[in-house]
């Protein structure tokens, strides 16, 4: 019995142990690398110095975040006068939680291989490693807690009492909830497609049918793919934070440690939209002729799937970082009608099409001569492309950004009104 | 302001055509213009091993120096334009009898703020004997505000210093 019971305490407390030290770890040198992205990007060479302390060794700025973080843990504990005490306190340990709780079901790999325990343990299921392995709702489980995301920026605007933060917090909330819909409606047509509401399943779905879900759903992709963009408030969406109008967002007030949790768990968020995309639309640990898709694994192919996901995952990672620098940021009406106008229709298109093909797929497939998987694919970007050009033709962001005004000045009125000048050539106005 | 005041001038966005409203084209351009940028030879100087090359020492604006005339002694003829010239006024100067025939005035003292001063170059202009320069040397230090108030001593050895790698700018004595 006690023996038995051993594995079964220590195998989650182990994964999350490895999770959160993993998170942390990753979310530090992800900085740097952001940092030194943007660098790049605007022809600098970035944080090269910070090495070994007291010596003279620099590592290519490897000590950077541990120096970053050292900075933010010795800051001056300052709280503002005028801030809501309680929930000043509260929104960034809320936000930074939420973000880390989301990574209960997101699988970092694939399975261990089998009978690495004693017989006499009485395992039978293969490890999964996925800190909550038997979560069935695990998608639904990603949305409620990633959710909570908005409380801590909603909050954390709410209490710092200052203009600023709460029009950050405003716009944000605005925001993450109107991208919650394009979001979870790329989200159902995978989950259609897959028929369960796991990530691992979703993910050995696609390496059984080899087609991974961005060939069958490219619509499907796009919407996920803008929408958690917004989710994880990056550019060109980081309408929350956009310095040049809101000096630092919801964040303004902060500093010292809980501007860390909140810096933290936005890369945290980043982090998640990137293992979500890899996971719902990149196959996951999946990798044509190289991984199998196979339930049983040996240790070889058990690590290789692993650091296919992670490869695949930093590799999105270096989009988020490298769109920051592509593209500027929408307007605040412009954010919105993308939500609303384009992304959502598209979202519900991905959605009928997928439930068509799934009922008349293999009919359709089998009469016009091509495999199921090849068709797939066609119907798919077919389907993009006609809703973007659909898109591009009807163009639904246009229309009532133009003032409402019953007569509008010509521009002859504008030069017959005369302008006289002063004599110390100022402008005299009516 | 109501939105028919008419000091408002409407703008019309400027009309997009196909290609521009279905961002295709644009999300590429953006893209190539941040890759090609990733992979191309930076720019940065790692400033204390390598020096920031200074591409024409006569028109930077650096610190000042007090030019000397041939027989070493001050140029400055305490006339004061560059005083009057200064828009932050770090320029403070004494003048006294010139103890020389070939002129009336010196500075007996002559002190530069360098921390109030915004290296404008406005003194080297008004200077009518060029007396006033301003040198090459930028990256200049100091442990306590004193010690950033250069008198005519540490203005004239700025010109000991400088005066081989940067000769004056005007030639005439």
């Amino acid at each position: 019995m006690s023996a038995a019971l051993i594995p079964l305490i220590l195998e989650p407390l182990l994964k999350i142990a490895l999770l959160i030290a993993g998170l942390m770890t990753a979310a530090a040198y992800l900085v740097l690398v952001e940092r030194w992205i943007a660098a790049w990007v605007q022809d600098r060479l970035g944080p090269n110095r910070v090495g070994i302390p007291l010596t003279k060794i620099r590592l290519f700025g490897l000590g950077q975040p541990i120096a970053d973080g050292v900075k933010f843990l010795f800051k001056a504990e300052f709280t503002p006068t005028h801030v809501d005490k309680v929930l000043y306190f509260v929104a960034p340990m809320s936000i930074f939680m939420a973000a880390i709780a989301v990574f209960a079901v997101i699988p970092f790999g694939s399975v261990l291989p089998p009978n690495i325990f004693p017989a006499s343990w009485d395992i039978k299921e293969p490890i999964r490693l996925v800190a909550a392995p038997g979560l069935d709702v695990g998608i639904i489980y990603v949305f409620a807690v990633g959710s909570i995301a908005v409380y801590g920026v909603v909050l954390g605007g709410w209490a710092s009492n200052n203009k600023y933060s709460f029009l950050g917090g405003l716009r944000s909330s605005a925001q993450l909830i109107s991208y919650e819909l394009p979001l979870g409606l790329g989200i159902i047509g995978v989950v259609l497609a897959s028929g369960s509401l796991r990530l691992d399943a979703i993910i050995s779905h696609q390496a059984q049918t080899g087609v991974w879900n961005v060939l069958a759903q490219p619509l499907g992709f796009v919407v996920f793919c803008v929408a958690s963009f917004a989710e994880a408030a990056r550019l060109p969406f980081d309408l929350p934070e956009a310095e040049q109008e809101l000096v630092g967002g919801y964040h303004t007030e902060y500093l010292g440690i809980k501007l860390m949790m909140y810096l933290v768990a936005e890369f945290l968020h980043m982090v998640t939209a990137s293992f979500l995309i890899v996971i719902l639309f990149l196959g996951g640990w999946h990798f044509w002729g190289l991984t199998g898709s196979s339930d049983v694994v040996t240790w070889p192919v058990a690590v290789l799937r692993v650091i296919v996901l992670l490869a695949k995952v930093m590799g999105v990672i270096l989009f988020f970082m490298l769109a920051r620098w592509s593209w500027p940021r929408f307007r605040y009406d412009q954010l919105m009608d993308v939500a609303w106008k384009v992304m959502i229709p598209w979202g519900m298109v991905n959605l009928v099409v997928v439930a068509v093909w799934l009922e008349y797929g293999d009919h359709l497939a089998r009469g016009v001569g091509l495999s199921a998987e090849r068709s797939i694919t066609v119907v798919g970007c077919g389907m993009l492309s006609l809703c973007w050009l659909v898109a591009v033709i009807v163009d639904p962001t246009r229309g009532d950004k133009h003032p409402r005004r019953s007569a509008r000045p010509t521009d002859n009125t504008l030069e017959e009104t005369p302008r006289d000048c002063g004599p110390g050539g100022t402008e005299m106005r009516p | 302001m109501k939105s028919d005041d008419r000091n408002i001038i409407w703008i019309q966005e400027p009309r997009l055509g196909l290609a521009g409203k279905s961002y295709v084209l644009l999300f590429f351009q953006g893209l190539t213009t941040t890759l090609r940028h990733l992979f191309r030879r930076k720019l940065t100087v790692q400033s204390p091993e390598q020096r920031h090359e200074i591409p024409d020492p006569l028109i930077y604006r650096g610190v000042h120096r007090l030019n000397r005339d041939q027989q070493g002694r001050v140029k400055c003829v305490a006339c004061f334009l560059c005083a009057t010239a200064c828009p932050v006024h770090c320029i403070d100067i004494m003048a006294a009898e010139s103890p020389w025939p070939d002129r009336e005035k010196y500075p007996q003292s002559f002190t530069i703020d360098e921390l109030r001063c915004i290296f404008c170059g406005m003194c080297e202009e008004a200077c009518p004997v060029d007396a006033i320069e301003l040198t090459s040397f930028y990256d200049l230090s100091g442990k306590s505000r004193e010690e950033m108030i250069f008198d005519k001593e540490k203005l004239l050895s700025v010109y000991d210093q400088t005066k081989d790698s940067e000769p004056m700018k005007t030639k005439r004595d």
